[in-house]
């Protein structure tokens, strides 16, 4: 995903992909013609690979060790370099800014993850039994479009959105609430939730719609049974309708967490971190240490807090999901 | 009964709603981008004299050719390369039994969870030292290396899925491991690939960091990582601004609209193999 890196940024991790080889290769296993014939392989298996194991090496492995090795050192990047040991990680979790950076992100999660997933969930809901259609296609792809455009684009167009003369202020002032209008973005308290919302603008649509299609593949007996103990709406949410999708939530809640961590595209493009740092956030706080301050080892470091920083967020969700199946 | 229906009622109204909110910064765009461009726009409005002229302005001043012709360099650097490699790569660790295919997996799947923004630094000075610094080349190859790990369980996922029997068969037959995968495997991976195409392209397409940083003119980047230009070209007409971004982001709409079921399988899917 995507993720829409990634958009939604683009990548995410497989939840299958670890778990999804062993069972085949064991029914594979007895079977003695197969095994035979696959086990003569590594040669021609090896060659097919090298490709791959060589671009993500070089344009990856390679990269991560050298931002690793830059981490320990000060370097403006052009002149000489001195070893500094772990001091620009202990800069990272000691300085305001960094970490006010790390804290933005954690509260953009409320908006990529919590907001959209919920949303998508109570909606999927309420449309489950919606008829393949001319109105369900056409709501299929008003849904996908902020998936298809870029993040960038996005960023631009709710800039104009909470501008002063903007939508949303006329909106306001239209529904009798002209005595809140602000330029949203520029005001300190308002700009973090209103980049915010543009992640749940971007993501609600693709959570709905995949929610939809988990949804669809629950047996619709367990429903008419606890339709006919007397269950409730609520009680047949939380009872049916969560734990059948749990695995699509683990899925988008991976998924939605990473682009709320690497969310560098849509505040570059809507505040640039400001007002002064409200909507700062990692990415965008490596890009200005690296190449605005040059300081090289300092945002390399941060780099790889951020990676580890996903790394805790995501591998207890994949457990999680595991377990589920 | 009687409850379901008022549910119904209810959840198409909140989709209603939902739908509303999703394509209102969408037009709120257009109605600004069709106000005087001299002047600050407002609102949502439909102007009494649309000034579709701002387009025309925006497409020349805004190099909007240039740049798309960069960013189908730069997919053209991308996806051709990265569909044949991880092909293979998805062949050879969904089907074979290579010594060492669990750990080069699991290097992979981990892989998926790097965001760019951690490895943008080293990246640059890897281009540097590379000579490859504001070329097409240094996104395209950057992209090529961090979209594998992804492109590579993908199409793992769909060979995993092909029954073992019609390996079996053509082993049988006393076929090669290439011949298998070329005349048996291949023909049947079509959807897998072209999905993957689809996704390929729409992130290369979409993405903004790399260029950003690793392109210095802005005309030789992808048409997304240009938008920033457009911002400090037109800071001073919003309704400029928006017709530009309109202009760019409407090839990817329009290719969106004509394979649409294709797209929206290949995103569900993505989201959920990747």
């Amino acid at each position: 995903m995507a993720a829409r890196n990634r958009g939604v940024a683009g990548s995410t991790p497989t939840p299958g992909g670890v778990t999804g080889g062993s069972p085949v290769m064991s029914a594979v296993a007895p079977r003695r013609v197969a095994r035979k014939a696959t086990r003569r392989a590594p040669l021609a298996g090896w060659l097919m690979l090298a490709p791959a194991v060589a671009a993500y090496g070089f344009f990856v492995i390679y990269p991560f060790a050298l931002g690793v090795q830059y981490s320990f050192y000060d370097w403006n990047g052009v002149g000489a370099s001195t070893w500094v040991g772990f001091q620009n990680y202990l800069r990272v979790f000691t300085d305001a800014e960094m970490l006010g950076s790390i804290r933005n992100a954690l509260v953009l999660i409320i908006f990529f993850t919590v907001i959209p997933v919920s949303v998508g969930l109570v909606l999927a809901t309420l449309i489950r039994n919606i008829r393949a259609g001319v109105f369900s296609t056409v709501s299929q792809t008003i849904l996908f479009l902020p998936q298809i455009i870029p993040l960038a684009a996005a960023g631009i167009a709710w800039s104009w959105m909470y501008a002063q003369t903007g939508t949303v202020n006329q909106i306001l002032s239209t529904i009798g609430l002209g005595g809140i209008t602000r330029p949203w973005l520029a005001e300190y308290g308002f700009a973090l939730p209103a980049v915010g919302l543009i992640g749940s603008w971007v993501l609600t649509g693709l959570c709905t719609v995949l929610l939809l299609t988990g949804i669809g593949k629950i047996d619709t007996a367990l429903y008419e049974a606890i339709r006919l103990d007397g269950a409730g709406w609520f009680r047949e949410f939380i009872t049916i309708t969560v734990p059948g999708l749990r695995q699509q939530i683990a899925i988008l809640v991976t998924l939605t967490v990473i682009a709320a961590l690497s969310s560098f595209d849509i505040i570059y493009t809507t505040t640039r971190g400001g007002p002064g740092r409200e909507t700062l956030v990692p990415g965008l706080s490596i890009f200005r240490i690296g190449f605005t301050q040059s300081d090289v080892g300092l945002a390399s470091a941060f780099g790889i807090v951020l990676m580890i920083l996903v790394l805790i967020v995501v591998v207890p969700l994949q457990r999680l999901s595991r377990e589920s199946k | 009964m009687i409850g379901s229906r008022r549910e119904a009622i209810l959840g198409r109204l909140v989709l209603i709603v939902v739908l509303i909110v999703t394509i209102l910064p969408l037009v709120s765009m257009l109605s600004a981008a069709l106000q005087p461009a001299d002047r600050n726009p407002i609102g949502l409005t439909w102007p009494s004299d649309p000034q579709w002229i701002n387009f025309v302005t925006a497409f020349e001043t805004g190099n909007v050719l240039k740049l798309m012709m960069s960013s189908v360099v730069i997919v053209l650097i991308v996806v051709p390369a990265s569909v044949i490699i991880a092909t293979m790569a998805g062949y050879a660790l969904g089907n074979l039994r290579i010594p060492g295919n669990r750990f080069i997996l699991l290097a992979f799947v981990v892989g998926l969870t790097i965001p760019f923004e951690s490895l943008i630094i080293p990246i640059y000075y890897q281009m540097q030292s590379l000579g490859l610094l504001n070329t097409p080349w240094s996104v395209g190859l950057a992209l090529i290396g961090l979209f594998m790990p992804f492109s590579v369980a993908w199409m793992r996922a769909h060979f995993v899925g092909v029954p073992v029997e019609l390996s079996e068969a053509a082993r049988v037959d006393g076929a090669t491991v290439w011949q298998e995968f070329r005349r048996v495997q291949l023909p049947l991976a079509g959807p897998a690939i072209s999905a993957l195409s689809i996704l390929l392209f729409l992130w290369t397409w979409n993405q903004f960091i790399l260029p950003v940083v690793l392109i210095q003119d802005p005309l030789d980047r992808t048409v997304a990582g240009a938008l920033t230009f457009f911002q400090g070209q037109y800071y001073a007409s919003i309704p400029l601004l928006n017709a530009g971004a309109l202009i760019i982001i409407t090839p990817a709409i329009i290719v969106f609209l004509i394979f649409q079921r294709q797209f929206i399988r290949a995103l569900l899917q993505g989201a959920v193999k990747g």
